[in-house]
């Protein structure tokens, strides 16, 4: 009696889900193109700025719309030390400088738009991207400006990879898997955690948290400042796949990229952003190869799903799961 | 006395909502706030839990002086309140409503690795209150499934699992719809007196008043009417005039 069920317990469902895409991420090399492969880390890279930016959405209930700053932290951290410190440039040492300056850069904005929330929290995110966006443009002796910097290939560990090819389908998948999977396990610890919960009461309401205890400022800007490094990470990682980096990726209309992806995976649900990030990161590029009106297509499923798929991709299956299970209870009576 | 107030005004600019106001609840005790509305109820408990500042007089808590600390600060010296409207976490668990305040009074909500549920303590102790308010049913539900009456409990069950001395509930019953007032009011007295706190409750339903409450304090324009026992307090002349409207 009084016995505690645990919701979501390790061997649930859940887990052998979780399992079986992590063994499918690592034979996905031997299946996919080199070409699928690398897009595959592309939405890798992203999914991890997905995971941070619905930290502050569906956890915090704080609509950033100017995750672009962080991302652009994290991949331009990674081409000034090309740059400017390349006896540092090594995958061991850009990692770490990554977290260190989106750390930085995200507790200065976090700072600043804690002490707001609903629109004029958006607003103020994507003012102080547009802020970087215009400083990476301008300072083009430093930045590259608009021609942006390139993305050498990184040593690791004293290894040297010579062709890109080959160090993204070989080395650099494992590596960029690892991370993904460091991350996930991460932020799922931290949105089932008591700080997760003190995020979700201060999204619920803020007058109860402050009242039972809760500084909700302080922990909003925790959770804005976890959000800014997983978005860092994303971008260091990014960086790496696109060999590239320019100004646009600081420009609101990346941020609002990464809002789209996230709603079109679902951010009610914990596993959405990461299924909106690698589903658009496929959609984009086809719909750029295919037409050159994809921003059209990109609207258009847009509004095929806010009217159909009001949850997201993942939402959705979630309910045919819920469904499906319903027939299996009702045709086993 | 656990707490006492003496000669407490409050100067909203040229309204005086609360004008010279003294009295004391004792430990366990139960007193009920009455008055129309508009009467200063509200200011009060606003000045007592810390939300206003008094303009003179003073306000003392297990013999301290506490006219002027935080909100904060009150909560960690153990007062409690509610308030008219309530605040749950709408969103989340009947469970975590109760759970996330025990986390932040143990000190545990800074934990970002661990699973809440595996302080299983703290998860006990929570269930342990949603049981001792009736909600056990109820305690994976989000909040926002509950009934009225079941969200003004689940209010109560929150500030409560802070562990306060002295609980302030302004109109528990509010928006419960009649015949639900007596099983809510039930249901949180009986809590309150297990637990051994006290308290002091706005409401309005005199039979409420009447069953519930050890003692009365009837407040009209600022001002203390009558203060004594729920019968004594109902046989007064202008207090039954006033405030209950029987000539
Ligand atoms: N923050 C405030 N500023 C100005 N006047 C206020 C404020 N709060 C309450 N009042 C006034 O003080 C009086 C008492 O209000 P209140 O304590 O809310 O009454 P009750 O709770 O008894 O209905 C009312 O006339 C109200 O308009
Ligand atoms: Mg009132």
């Amino acid at each position: 009696m009084g016995q505690l069920r645990w919701r979501g317990s390790i061997l649930g469902p859940r887990f052998f889900v979780y399992l079986s895409t992590l063994v499918l991420l690592l034979i996905l090399p031997l299946l996919l193109s080199p070409f699928n492969l690398i897009l595959l880390e592309y939405g890798l890279a992203l999914a991890l700025v997905g995971l941070g930016f619905n930290l502050l959405l569906r956890y915090t209930g704080l609509l950033s719309f100017g995750h672009g700053a962080y991302f652009a932290t994290g991949a331009y951290t990674v081409a000034m030390v090309g740059r400017y410190i390349p006896e540092l440039y090594s995958l061991e040492m850009l990692l770490p400088l990554s977290v260190l300056f989106s750390f930085i850069v995200s507790f200065v904005f976090g700072f600043i738009c804690v002490r707001h929330t609903r629109i004029f929290f958006a607003i103020l995110t994507l003012s102080l991207s547009m802020l970087v966006f215009a400083l990476l443009f301008k300072l083009y002796h430093i930045t590259g400006g608009s021609d942006g910097l390139y993305i050498p290939i990184p040593s690791v560990f004293g290894m040297v990879f010579n062709r890109r090819p080959d160090f993204l389908s070989g080395f650099f998948y494992y590596f960029l898997v690892f991370v993904f999977v460091v991350g996930f396990l991460f932020m799922k610890a931290v949105v089932n955690s008591p700080f997760g919960k003190a995020l979700q009461a201060i999204r619920d309401n803020e007058i109860r948290a402050e009242l039972v205890g809760i500084r909700v400022k302080r922990y909003r800007l925790y959770a804005f400042v976890i959000s800014g490094i997983f978005t860092g990470v994303g971008g260091a990682l990014w960086s790496f796949v696109n060999g590239h980096v320019t100004p646009e990726v600081a420009h609101w209309f990346f941020s609002g990229e990464i809002v789209y992806m996230v709603l079109l995976g679902g951010f009610a649900n914990f596993e959405g952003p990461i299924i909106g990030a690698i589903v658009f990161t496929f959609l984009k590029l086809y719909a750029m190869s295919f037409t050159e009106y994809w921003m059209f297509i990109i609207g258009i499923t847009l509004i095929i799903l806010v009217l159909l798929l009001p949850t997201g991709i993942a939402g959705g299956i979630y309910r045919l799961i819920t469904e499906i299970r319903k027939g299996k209870t009702l045709s086993g009576i | 006395m656990i707490l006492s107030v003496e000669k407490l005004e409050k100067q909203f600019g040229s309204l005086k909502a609360i004008d010279g106001v003294s009295f004391g609840i004792r430990e366990r005790e139960i007193v009920s706030l009455i008055g129309s509305n508009g009467a200063g109820k509200t200011t009060l408990v606003n000045l007592i839990s810390g939300y206003l500042k008094p303009t003179a007089g003073r306000i003392f808590f297990g013999g301290k002086d506490i006219t002027y600390a935080s909100p904060f600060k009150r909560i960690k010296l153990g007062i409690g309140r509610s308030f008219q409207i309530v605040h749950l976490f709408e969103e989340a668990t009947v469970l975590d409503n109760v759970r996330t305040p025990l986390f932040a009074r143990y000190g545990r909500i800074k934990s970002i690795l661990w699973s809440a549920d595996s302080y299983v303590d703290i998860t006990r102790e929570a269930i342990g209150i949603l049981k001792l308010f009736n909600l056990y049913d109820k305690k994976d539900s989000p909040a926002k499934e509950l009934s009225e009456g079941e969200k003004k409990i689940l209010d109560v069950a929150m500030a409560f699992a802070l562990k306060p001395k002295l609980l302030l509930l302004d109109e528990p019953t509010s928006g419960v719809a009649t015949h639900d007032k007596f099983s809510v009011m039930n249901t949180i007295v009986s809590a309150i007196r297990k637990e051994g706190i006290s308290a002091l409750i706005i409401e309005h339903d005199m039979d409420i008043v009447s069953n519930y409450s050890d003692n009365v304090l009837v407040i009209h324009e600022g001002r203390i009417m009558a203060e004594g026992k729920p019968e004594d307090v109902m046989q007064n002349k202008e207090v039954r005039e006033t405030i209950l409207g029987i000539q």
